[in-house]
């Protein structure tokens, strides 16, 4: 299997793949209007324009928004069919992911199940964050 | 824009459709070109405009012997040729050129000339996207349609029927690359691309190309072929990400697009005659009626499952056969706006007989770009 096509940091993104790496799922989100919490990371706010934003960690909590099942997966992914997943976080954004830890089936996927994040070292510098079904 | 002030003049797809490994990229763009100039009784030397996308509009206009005053290189995906020409329109009207050419060639099946499926990894799409194993559109595309099912109480078997009605439409244009009957079984039993999604609910890949030509609609009488004219246009972008769309059940782009085109051309959905939705996969048709306003939300479905886009229906749709059994390169865009011109001058071969309004809607890049085109082959 060849190496899994992984990111590469920019300054605007950098918090959020250190977080990654520390075991934090880092939100952003806008303290001069309303619109809350968002992502893809950015240093200001896409409601409002504002570059008054902070960083803080979400709480990894998110159920199974849509996803489809890969039957052919890239070279990258392996040779079994896979999830490829958006999640709905508890502070709101969405976020693409896959779903690990349970069968890669229709039954096992059900829409708005409880998932929470977990975390797969890469690299020294890349730490992926997927998701997995939250224990009851 | 202006209304109804441009007229397509010339249009025409590639001189073979399907598997041509004998003619690179810029080559499909020059034998639509010289197709479409044939059409409208011109050589290059006559067009003073140019637009394409997938390929640089200066290789197209030094590859064809064009010296253009406007050149447009917009690029969103399959729907780009719908920017094209609603700017090719604005252009026109504010008398920055006369005669405008607009060019797809696409080698998606064979790969001559062709770049590849790739994104920077340090782009958005290459951080948050790529590292989930998403190839291509199959894998993108689709990814909303699981949520679009259960907030609409749509099936399965509703994806299946829109393949399957397209499909009796392919039946009877000569050029559609499948032509054969299917069920909705058929659909269901195809082989499985990404669940729910199977391969006969998915475009074709294949290669070919297709160019239009504008002019003011005062020049356009004076053409051989009889002038099919634009009555308004809309265009809209949202995200690249798919992950990141506003709502997962409706587009927003398609929505901006549709409603300001409507609103350009004066018309009602009920003036529509005939209507084509740029179908990639089978559940965009199924979008594009709630969303350009055919249809109130959930009621899509049932409409298409009604027979009304089908051969003899109130809204025929799709009416070449569509990506799913016409023809798909890559980029489709180009040929639902060629079926909408075919369809105005009278000329389809599954001509729908009196229609006079066709709403020729497309989309780009994974539900991120979206541009409507509005003819008449009414005269202003
Ligand atoms: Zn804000």
């Amino acid at each position: 299997m060849s190496p899994r096509l992984l990111p590469e940091p920019t300054p605007e993104t950098r918090h959020f793949w250190d977080g990654c790496r520390e075991g934090e799922l880092r939100l952003q989100r806008c303290t001069e209007c309303e619109g809350g919490s968002y992502f893809p990371p950015r240093p200001f706010c896409p409601r409002c324009g504002s570059r008054k934003v902070e960083v803080y960690p979400a709480s990894g909590e998110a159920i199974l928004y849509s996803y489809v099942i890969n039957h052919r997966p890239r070279p990258d992914m392996g040779t079994e069919p896979h999830s490829i997943a958006v999640v709905q976080l508890a502070e709101g954004p969405r976020m693409m992911t896959n779903v690990v830890g349970c069968a890669q089936t229709p039954e096992a996927l059900q829409l708005d199940m409880p998932l929470k994040v977990t975390f797969e070292k890469q690299t020294d510098d890349i730490t992926l964050p997927f998701f997995t079904p939250a224990k009851g | 824009m202006k209304q109804k002030s441009v007229a397509v003049v010339g249009a025409a797809e590639t001189t073979r459709l399907g598997k041509i490994p004998d003619q690179s990229l810029i080559g499909l763009h020059a034998d639509a070109a010289l197709n479409a100039l044939a059409d409208a009784g011109l050589k290059p030397s006559d067009i003073d405009g140019v637009a394409t996308a997938g390929e640089s509009p200066v290789a197209l206009a030094h590859y064809l012997g064009i010296t253009p005053t406007w050149a447009d290189g917009t690029s969103v995906g399959g729907c780009s040729f719908m920017l094209h020409v609603r700017h090719a329109a604005a252009a026109i009207n504010e008398g920055l050129c006369k005669t405008v050419l607009i060019t797809h060639g696409e080698s998606g099946r064979s790969r001559v000339g062709a770049s590849g499926f790739a994104r920077a990894p340090s782009s958005l799409m290459g951080q948050f996207e790529m590292p989930y194993g998403v190839t291509s559109p199959p894998t993108m595309f689709t990814v909303p349609v699981l949520r679009y099912l259960k907030a609409r109480g749509y099936t399965v078997e509703d994806l299946a029927t829109v393949a399957v009605i397209q499909r009796e439409w392919a039946a009877k244009n000569p050029r559609a690359s499948f032509k054969d009957p299917i069920t909705v079984d058929d659909v269901l039993n195809s082989p499985m691309i990404a669940w729910p999604f199977r391969m006969l609910m998915c475009c074709l890949v294949t290669d070919g190309g297709g160019a239009l030509i504008l002019t003011s609609a005062d020049r356009a009488k004076d053409f051989p072929r009889k002038p099919v004219y634009v009555l308004g246009t809309g265009e809209s972008v949202e995200t690249p990400l798919v992950s990141q769309m506003e709502d997962f059940t409706t587009s927003k782009a398609f929505r901006v697009s549709g409603k300001k085109a409507f609103d350009e051309a004066g018309i009602a959905h009920s003036d529509v005659d005939h209507l084509m939705i740029y179908d990639a996969f089978a559940h965009l048709p199924l979008y594009g009626l709630e969303d350009l306003g055919f249809v109130e939300r959930g009621e899509a479905a049932a409409f298409v499952r009604e027979r009304n886009t089908a051969i003899g229906g109130r809204l025929p749709m799709n009416t070449n056969g569509g990506g799913l059994s016409y023809m798909h390169s890559g980029m489709y865009g180009m040929y639902a706006l060629q079926e909408s011109v075919r369809q105005m001058r009278g000329i389809a071969p599954a001509q729908v007989e009196g229609a006079k309004i066709s709403v020729c809607h497309g989309v780009g890049g994974m539900f991120a770009a979206a541009g409507t085109v509005i003819f008449s082959n009414e005269a202003p």
